[in-house]
């Protein structure tokens, strides 16, 4: 199968690997997939607990070259973003710009889902039912 | 990766190929030997009436022949088909129709290739009962097993010789001692062993074998099934019909170059088998023993004991098999992983061999053969320790395993937590 290039090159030069303290107040940590799938994405968001912007974000993946580059083009856009602009980040818009195949959009689908589960980690730690104030936007 | 042909600073010609277990290139000297068949000898084998078919029958004969040799049968005992996918199906069915009065139980292992399995699930819907014997951790079946298994009405047992992912050697002369004493028919798919190891039919008790010409450095679409005519006579029921060739048993104009093909491909096994597994087994071993030494949590799977001389199958922990593979993109070889197979579906051979999922993700087939050199070995071996290294950098389960999680007991979110 044929690679796209974006995916070559998230592949050969992925951004943001690494980890962040998983127990820091400020970091959200989603760990989706399975080892028998095939598919693990670990993705963590540090939150600005004022701005609620996500200030920084690390991953790491064990899966194909797709499940790579979805997960790591999901931490380059969610830098940046608030919170509530990050949960508006769909597979589907991962699919288009790493154009993947329809045999690999179940990676975009698990980098969505990663996404997600971090924010909803960090929303636990900051204990729920307790709505931010709104947050500035910040540019990209 | 494209086969344009570019070199490594030592020379090397790159792509580098190393899975012979999936198709092999014709050997120039076979390509030799049926270029003629093409162009001056292109008469048809059957007709009987004047020298361009009697050029082309005698191709065929001299082919048939080299065969025979090669797994010490007689020439009547060979007939040719299109491939070992269409002689699988002509042996199973063949008996599986010829032998119905006598019973419709077929015993087969679950390791099996797609050509066997799939056969048998068809004749399963027409009534046949097949049992799938399963296979120990190191990839071999049980002898008790298959004991146990026949019965009355058992009339085909259907083990391959060796297997193609895993390269592991069944106990075929024990296998067909067995059926001998019961009076069962053992047909063997013999494609990844014939031309590799010695493998002759009377010493092994086989009765019905397949072979296949673009395995062992013929042409694709050719292949032979070796019918055995004494003690016992087997009989088969012919699949394709039309004119009766192949005594009755395979009908169809022949494929005299590729006959021909195959027949030198055998020859020339034949004669380079002692040295070639000599330097195979050897580059093999240097292969394996170069990676082990560059990284930890490496796993051969299946036998040792029993393999091929030429397969290395081995599972990287933490690293999935397609990213490996895109970072060896200039070697060829094939994986176990889901993500490689056009199904989606992880090895159901390495399944079942007791291998998790995960480890099944993370395996590699290595499948050497007559062209690779040694300083293609060590590239592959330094290459693929690199890309392990790195990817084992981005792999969160190797990570929690060096904090000392233990993965088998994570409880793995398939789906995100609820927000």
């Amino acid at each position: 199968m044929a690679y796209s290039d974006k995916v070559l090159d998230h592949y050969s030069n992925p951004r943001n690997v690494g980890s962040m303290d998983k127990n820091a107040t400020d970091v959200g940590t989603g760990l989706v997939g399975a080892p028998e799938c095939g598919d693990v994405m670990k993705l963590q968001i540090k939150v600005n607990p004022e701005t609620n912007v996500i200030e920084d974000a690390k991953f790491k993946t064990f899966g194909c070259g797709s499940a790579i580059a979805s997960s790591s083009l999901a931490t380059e856009w969610v830098k940046g973003k608030t919170i509530d602009e990050a949960l508006e980040i769909k597979n589907t818009d991962i699919v288009k710009e790493l154009a993947l195949p329809p045999v690999k959009i179940h990676c975009s689908v698990l980098a969505e889902d990663a996404i997600r589960a971090a924010i909803g980690d960090w929303k636990k730690k900051q204990g729920t039912g307790v709505e931010q104030p709104v947050e500035a936007k910040a540019g990209d | 990766m494209s086969t344009n042909g570019n070199h490594t600073k030592s020379g090397i010609k790159l792509p580098i190929y190393m899975d012979y277990h999936a198709t092999t290139p014709v050997d120039p000297r076979v390509l030799e030997a049926m270029l003629p068949y093409f162009t001056d000898k292109f008469g048809n084998a059957a007709s009987r009436n004047h020298a361009f078919g009697w050029a082309a029958e005698e191709g065929v004969e001299t082919a048939r022949a080299q065969i025979a040799k090669l797994i010490g049968a007689s020439t009547k005992e060979i007939i040719f088909t299109s491939g070992a996918t269409e002689s699988d199906n002509l042996a199973i069915k063949g008996v599986a129709e010829m032998y119905r009065e006598k019973g419709n139980h077929i015993i087969t292992a679950v390791t099996e290739h797609k050509a066997i399995l799939d056969t048998c699930k068809r004749l399963e819907k027409y009534g046949y009962r097949v049992t799938y014997l399963p296979v120990m951790k190191d990839g071999r079946i049980d002898l008790d097993d298959l004991k146990r298994a026949m019965d009355e009405k058992t009339i085909l047992v259907t083990i391959m010789a060796a297997n193609n992912e895993i390269g592991v050697l069944q106990p075929v002369e024990e296998i067909g001692k067995l059926c001998r004493e019961r009076g069962v028919i053992f047909h063997t798919d013999a494609v990844q062993a014939v031309g590799k190891v010695p493998f002759d039919v009377n010493k092994l008790n086989v009765d019905v074998a397949s072979i296949s010409g673009h395995k062992i450095y013929g042409p694709k679409g050719v292949g032979a099934l070796y019918v055995r005519r004494k003690n016992p006579r087997v009989q088969l029921a012919a699949q394709i019909d039309g004119g009766g060739h192949e005594r009755g048993m395979r009908s169809g104009t022949l494929n005299v170059p590729g006959i021909v093909g195959l027949g030198a491909a055998c020859q020339i096994c034949n004669e380079d088998m002692a040295e070639d597994t000599k330097r195979l087994s050897g580059l093999r071993d240097r292969l394996k023993d170069r990676i082990f030494a560059g990284l930890d949590e490496v796993y051969i799977n299946g036998s040792m004991e029993h393999r091929l001389p030429h397969n290395l199958n081995i599972s990287f922990a933490y690293v999935e098999g397609e990213s490996l593979l895109m970072g060896i993109n200039d070697v060829a070889v094939s994986s176990g992983s889901a993500c490689t197979s056009a199904t989606l579906e992880p090895s159901y051979v390495l399944k079942a061999l007791g291998t998790g999922d995960d480890l099944a993700h993370s395996s590699i087939r290595f499948g050497l053969g007559r062209f690779n050199t040694q300083e293609e070995v060590d590239y592959v071996a330094d290459k693929l320790i690199d890309v392990v290294t790195r990817l084992r950098e981005l792999s969160p389960l190797y990570e929690m395993a060096k904090e000392g999680v233990d993965l088998s007991k994570v409880k793995w979110a398939a789906e995100p937590a609820a927000h």
